[in-house]
């Protein structure tokens, strides 16, 4: 970061509110790039996955190579599809929820470390922030299922955002125990904290048990977060027929599918910044691996984990995931932040 | 310059939409205006430099608010036009509420003095919020802060309380009924 800075102020001449617009505008279509590659790359795995998990081979043919080039060419299909809007939709609001949908993974993206000098948006309340701007696509969502003037969506959307909203609440505060050990929100602090190879991690359960119960409950909140099996009921094609984005097509379609690989990449990212030792590598002789490189590869294995459990798990029933979440999963995360709290100060690892 | 500019912007984000809020006549329209209004309220705070009022804003008024807010409204039947009353009743407690807020406001507003010098306004905007407001509330003001999650306790024993009693009783109804030929 400091090096585009520095490009900018010096070669390009620009004074430093020039820079900081620069270096934003260009970070903001960065990120939006990785977003589609990513969709794109995760498309394709994900029916990989879907495939082996279910003794088949998924796409074969398209692009030679074990069907590489199959998501792009789903890809261009969708993007030149026709554009439709029902005759009793709300037009703007239809028009418009794709867009708040995109925004609200957007945002939370540019505060995403992907290396030790390499965030968007490097400030003290990066992760608290991540957290805030998620529930724009909440209202996305609600706006989408609403404006789509069909029973589907609107279940769709009731089901998603009210999902969406309970799992937030295990989903930060598993986060809690993490902040309460390394003393800070920034982003970069966290991951710093966790220096010094595997057994430095917060998910190292020797370090400290509620921690690492703490990572299994982020990573089941964060499926049920982004509406994936088996916490799918939002999208059940088998009762709702796609739920919120049952009557969007082509590019808007595209949104809202960008938007759910975005989301779920950063979901796996912020798992893997909290508890994984974000882009420090595992061991100490690895240090030649490049930061972000870590970061990606675990980010990667952490989505392949929530594909392994899509693919593997039945659907739950809507009242089991308001029991799990408010009955089983709440008490227990509340019981993580104070046993965390009471182990760091038996243990004297209170910052 | 460019901060005037930004501050213009956002103020009519916030306020634009709020009037539409307050004269939609469709009622879902007018919740999901009060998203750009909330985000509005967010980025003047921002533009102030209290990054964590501003994150927090975002937090407990869009992500939860908000949320409740179009779920209720979702859910209601939308009027009719016609059936629309325009009664003096309608007009005259919302006025007199509005005065009364307006007076406190212009009160406050006018009380406090302002002015405060450039150094120290650029010094307050470049220093991070969140370490002093954590250290305030676990401090001075240790007694309000526990009082108020006392009163958030007491409002989610209510609430599973309220939710309760009614499943029970409607449960009760529902045996009476069937135990009639």
């Amino acid at each position: 970061m400091q090096l585009l800075y520095d490009f900018f102020t010096g070669q390009a001449g620009m004074d430093l509110a020039g820079a900081h617009i620069a270096v934003a505008s260009l970070m903001a279509v960065l990120m939006f790039t990785v977003m589609a590659l990513c969709a794109i790359i995760f498309t394709w795995m994900e029916r990989k996955v879907a495939g082996f998990m279910q003794s088949r081979y998924g796409p074969m043919y398209t692009g030679r190579w074990h069907g590489w080039a199959q998501a792009v060419a789903d890809m261009l299909k969708i993007l030149g599809k026709e554009d439709i809007i029902p005759g009793e939709a709300d037009k703007g609001m239809f028009q418009f929820a794709p867009i708040l949908v995109l925004l609200g993974s957007l945002l939370a993206w540019a505060a995403i470390p992907w290396a030790p000098d390499f965030v968007a948006a490097d400030f003290d309340l990066g992760l608290f922030y991540i957290f805030a701007v998620s529930s724009l696509v909440v209202i996305g969502i609600l706006m989408a299922g609403w404006s789509s003037n069909n029973k589907w969506a609107l279940y769709g959307a009731a089901r998603g955002a009210a999902q969406m909203v309970s799992y937030e609440i295990p989903l930060a505060l598993a986060a809690i125990p993490v902040v309460m050990r390394t003393g800070s929100l920034n982003p970069q602090d966290i991951i710093i904290a966790q220096q010094g190879g595997i057994w430095n991690w917060n998910i190292n359960p020797i370090m400290n048990p509620f921690l690492f119960i703490a990572f299994f409950m982020y990573f089941i909140a964060s499926i049920a977060e982004t509406n994936r099996g088996p916490f799918d009921m939002p999208e059940t094609e088998s009762e709702l027929v796609a739920g919120y984005h049952t009557e969007y097509t082509g590019m808007r379609f595209a949104f809202f599918f960008l938007s759910e690989y975005a989301n779920l990449f950063l979901v796996s990212m912020i798992a893997t910044m909290l508890f994984l030792g974000g882009w420090w590598a595992p061991f100490p002789g690895m240090a030649w691996i490049p930061p972000a490189l870590n970061f990606i590869i675990k980010g990667v294995l952490l989505v392949f984990l929530n594909m392994w459990v899509r693919w593997t798990l039945p659907r739950v029933r809507v009242d089991q995931l308001m029991f799990l979440c408010w009955k089983v999963m709440i008490p227990l995360s509340l019981l993580c932040v104070v046993g965390a709290g009471l182990w760091m100060m038996a243990w004297g690892q209170l910052k | 310059m460019i901060r005037d500019l930004v501050f213009v912007l956002l103020a009519l984000l916030t306020v634009v939409p709020a009037v539409w809020v307050v004269f939609s006549k469709h009622i879902v329209h007018a919740g999901f205006a009060l998203l750009f209004t909330l985000m509005g309220v967010a980025g003047l705070y921002a533009f102030l430099g209290a990054d964590f009022l501003a994150v927090t804003q975002v937090m407990v008024y869009v992500g939860g608010v908000l949320v409740l807010i179009l779920f209720t409204v979702m859910m209601t039947h939308v009027p009719a036009q016609g059936r629309r009353r325009h009664g003096l009743d309608r007009y005259v407690p919302p006025a007199v509420f509005a005065a009364a807020v307006f007076g406190v406001l212009y009160k406050v507003i006018t009380a406090v003095d302002w002015r405060v010098s450039e150094g120290a306004a650029r010094e307050a905007m470049a220093r991070p919020t969140t370490a002093e407001i954590g250290t305030q509330l676990m401090t001075s003001y240790i007694f309000p802060f526990e009082y108020v999650s006392l009163v958030l306790l007491a409002a989610m024993v209510g609430a599973a309380i309220l939710i309760r009693e009614r499943s029970h009783a409607g449960a009760a109804e529902d045996e009476n009924q069937e135990a009639r030929p």
